[in-house]
C-alpha cells in the first residue's frame, strides 16, 4: 500500500489517531499508521489508493489535508535523494500538466525569496506544464518541521496533494455564529470530532440523551446521520428559557439551529425525559438470538455538576401514602412540577452504558465525555459494561482537570458473557446506586468543583491551548 | 417530532415497559404537520429491519393516515424497477412508490401538538411545539 502524508492540525493531539482510525473504518479501508508523534503535525499512513485517502480525510476535523508522500528526510539533501529514489518513475506523468508548488513551514517562516529557492531545488523533476496558482491539475507541497522557536527546520517532506480535510466545518458550526446556545453548549470542533469518532454517517440514527442545545445531534447530522435527542430540561429544547448569550432576543430553539444549517430534514425530533426513566423502547433480548437495538450511535456530554444540575426524576425522600395521593391528585395540573432528586455521577455513567448496551445495534458506538481531576493519586475510572468494548480514550487537558472522551463499541451478543443480557437489563431498570460516600469517590469528586467553575470558560481562548499550525 | 421517532417510544413508567400494551403510544387530539425532506433511500433501507411494523400501522390508522400494507416491505420493495428509458446516467437506484410513501409517513409527517397515551396505564404525555414531555410525577417514578 502506498504511503501518504497526513497534515494534522496541532491541536487536541490525543484525539487525532482515534479520528483517523474511525474515518478509516467509516470509509471501509485499511489504514495503517506508519509514523505518528504527539508533538508533530505530520503523520505517515498507508492506504490502498488515492481514492481511499481522499475518502478518509475529506471529513476529518483534526487534519488539514492528505498528500501522496514523495519523499522525506532530516535535510534537503536527504529529501531530494528520497524523492529521486521513490518517485522518478512518476515524474513523466506530471510532465505536461498545470501545477503548483508551495512551501508549508510548521512553526517557522520563509521569505518569498527563500521559498523560491526551495522550490527551484526541485527543478530536476522537470515539470514543463504551466504554473497555475489557482486550480492546478497537480499540486506539490514542501513541508518543513521546525522545533518551537528553532532557527532551522529539523525535518522535510514532499507531498503531492490528494484532498482537503473537512476541517472547515469547524467554522461553519462555530458557536459564535450559532443562533441558539447556552453555557454548556459543546464547542463545535469537539462536537464534530465526537461525531466522527462515533462513526456518524449517512443512513444512521444517532441519539443524545442530554442534548441541551443540540450540539451533538447537529454535528452527527452534518455527517449525514438522522438524529434525535432528549433532555430533562424542556426549556433547553424549546428554548423558552432564553439563552445566556448576550444580546440575544427573540425565540431561539434547537429546531431553529437545525434550520440554520439546513439540516431540519435530518432532525427526527426531541423529547423531554430523564435518562433513568427513558420512554425509549428497551427491547428484550429475543429467543432466536436476533437483537432489536435500533440506534447506530449515542453521543453525549452528561451532566456532572451544579451548573448542569445532575438530577433524576423522583422525590428526595420515599413518598408516604398521603404524599403519594397528593402527587396523584395534582399531577395533571398545568402548574405541577415533577420533583427531582440528586443522583450520583458514577451511577449515571453506568446507566448510560446500560442504556447503550440495550439500544445500540451491533457495532454501534457510544461516545461520551467525562471530567476527571488531574490528581495523581486518583486512579482513572473508566466505567465498564459487559456488552461494550472500549475503543478509545481521548483527553483534553486543562490546568486542574481534564475531560476525556470515552468511546465504546457494542459487541455482538456472541462475544459478551452469557448472563450479560439479563444482568444489564436488570441493572438499568433498578438504577445502579453507586456508593459515593467512600473516601476514594469523595476525592474523585473534589476535582469536579474546580471543573465546574472552569467549565463556563470552556470556549474561552485561554482554556483551549491554541497552536494550530 | 417525526413519526419515525414515535416508533421508538413507549411509556416511560418502568412497571409499564414490560407490558406489551405500553407500546405503541396512542396519539390523541394530534395536530400533524408535513415537513418536506429529501428522500434518503439508504436510510430507509437501514431502518426497515428496526421498525415495529404492526405498531406503526396502528399509529398510522389512529392518525387517520392512509393504511400501510399488512406486511413490512422488503429492501427490494424500496427500489423502483429500473426502467430502460431512465438511462444509465445515474448509478443511484430510484426510490419506488413504497419508499416514497414510507418517507412521507416516517420522515415528513410530524406530530406538532396533542397527547400520547399509554395503552397499559392510560398515562398521557403532552406534545407541545413538536416536543413530547415524558417527565413523570413523583408517584409514578
Ligand atoms: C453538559 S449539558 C449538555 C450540553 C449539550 N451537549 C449542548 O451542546 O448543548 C448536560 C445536559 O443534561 C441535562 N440533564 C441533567 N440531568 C439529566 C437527566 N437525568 N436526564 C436527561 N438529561 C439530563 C441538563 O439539562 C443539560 O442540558
Ligand atoms: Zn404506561
Amino acid at each position: 500500500m502506498p504511503e501518504y502524508l497526513v497534515r494534522l492540525a496541532q491541536v487536541h493531539e490525543s484525539f487525532r489517531k482515534a479520528e483517523l482510525f474511525a474515518l478509516g473504518e467509516l470509509a471501509g479501508v485499511t489504514l495503517e499508521i506508519v509514523e505518528y508523534h504527539e508533538n508533530s503535525p505530520f503523520c505517515i499512513v498507508r492506504l490502498p489508493s488515492d481514492a481511499a485517502a481522499a475518502k478518509v480525510i475529506s471529513r476529518s476535523i483534526l487534519s488539514l489535508g492528505i498528500h501522496e508522500l514523495w519523499g522525506r528526510g532530516p535535510s534537503y539533501e536527504a529529501l531530494h535523494e528520497s524523492v529521486k529514489i521513490n518517485t522518478s518513475h512518476l515524474w513523466a506523468k506530471y510532465k505536461d500538466v498545470s501545477f503548483k508548488f508551495t512551501v508549508d513551514c510548521f512553526q517557522g517562516t520563509r521569505t518569498t525569496a527563500e521559498q523560491r529557492d526551495i522550490i527551484e531545488s526541485f527543478s530536476y523533476l522537470a515539470f514543463e506544464g504551466p504554473i497555475r496558482m489557482k486550480d492546478p491539475e497537480v499540486s506539490f507541497q514542501v513541508f518543513e518541521h521546525y522545533d518551537e522557536k528553532a532557527p532551522h527546520p529539523k525535518y522535510f517532506y514532499l507531498g503531492r496533494f490528494i484532498a482537503e480535510s473537512g476541517r472547515h466545518a469547524k467554522s461553519t458550526y462555530d458557536l459564535k455564529k450559532r443562533h441558539y446556545i447556552s453555557t454548556t453548549s459543546m464547542d463545535a470542533e469537539l462536537a464534530l470530532l465526537t461525531a466522527n469518532i462515533a462513526l456518524a454517517a449517512p443512513g444512521k440514527i444517532f441519539f443524545d440523551p442530554f442534548m441541551g442545545t443540540g450540539g451533538f445531534p447537529l454535528a452527527a447530522a452534518h455527517f449525514g446521520a438522522y438524529v434525535c435527542g432528549s433532555d430533562i430540561d424542556g426549556r433547553s429544547i424549546r428554548g423558552t428559557g432564553g439563552s445566556s448569550r448576550k444580546g440575544q432576543v427573540g425565540k431561539r430553539d434547537v429546531a431553529g439551529n437545525f434550520k440554520q444549517y439546513g439540516l431540519e430534514g435530518h432532525y427526527l425530533g426531541a423529547f423531554v425525559s430523564d435518562l433513568t426513566n427513558t420512554p425509549l423502547r428497551l427491547p428484550a433480548p429475543s429467543n432466536n438470538g436476533i437483537r432489536h437495538g435500533y440506534l447506530d450511535g449515542i453521543i453525549c456530554d452528561p451532566p456532572y455538576g451544579v451548573r448542569e444540575g445532575l438530577k433524576v426524576l423522583g422525590a428526595r425522600e420515599e413518598l408516604g401514602d398521603i404524599e403519594r395521593s397528593n402527587h396523584q391528585a395534582r399531577h395533571k395540573d398545568p402548574t405541577y412540577i415533577p420533583p427531582k432528586r440528586p443522583y450520583s455521577f458514577m451511577a449515571l455513567l453506568d446507566d448510560i452504558l446500560a442504556f447503550a448496551a440495550i439500544t445500540l445495534v451491533e457495532g454501534g458506538r457510544l461516545s461520551m465525555w467525562m471530567p476527571t481531576a488531574n490528581d495523581e493519586d486518583v486512579e482513572l475510572i473508566i466505567p465498564t459494561n459487559p456488552f461494550l468494548e472500549l475503543v478509545s480514550v481521548c483527553v483534553q487537558p486543562f490546568n486542574r482537570w481534564s475531560r476525556r472522551l470515552l468511546t465504546y463499541r457494542r459487541l455482538p451478543d456472541s462475544e459478551a458473557p452469557a448472563d450479560a443480557v439479563t444482568r444489564v437489563r436488570k441493572e438499568y431498570e433498578k438504577g445502579v446506586r453507586a456508593d459515593e460516600l467512600n473516601a476514594f469517590r469523595r476525592k474523585f469528586f473534589e476535582g469536579f468543583k474546580e471543573a465546574d467553575k472552569l467549565r463556563a470558560g470552556d470556549y474561552a481562548p485561554e482554556e483551549t491551548p491554541k497552536k494550530i499550525g | 417530532m417525526k413519526l419515525l421517532t414515535l416508533n421508538f417510544l413507549t411509556c416511560a413508567i418502568k412497571t409499564c415497559k414490560s407490558s406489551p400494551s405500553s407500546f405503541p403510544l396512542h396519539p390523541r387530539d394530534a395536530e400533524l404537520e408535513i415537513v418536506e425532506a429529501d428522500l434518503n433511500l439508504k436510510f430507509l433501507e437501514n431502518i426497515l429491519p428496526r421498525l415495529m411494523w404492526d405498531e406503526l400501522r396502528v399509529v398510522v390508522d389512529e392518525l387517520g393516515l392512509p393504511t400501510l400494507p399488512p406486511t413490512i416491505p422488503t429492501r427490494a420493495d424500496l427500489v423502483a424497477p429500473s426502467s430502460p428509458t431512465s438511462s444509465s446516467s445515474s448509478s443511484d437506484p430510484a426510490p419506488s412508490q413504497t419508499a416514497r410513501d414510507l418517507h412521507r409517513i416516517l420522515i415528513e409527517t410530524c406530530v406538532r401538538e396533542g397527547k400520547l397515551v399509554c395503552g397499559n396505564c392510560g398515562h398521557e404525555y403532552a406534545v407541545k411545539e413538536g416536543v413530547a414531555n415524558f417527565l413523570l410525577p413523583a408517584h409514578l417514578v
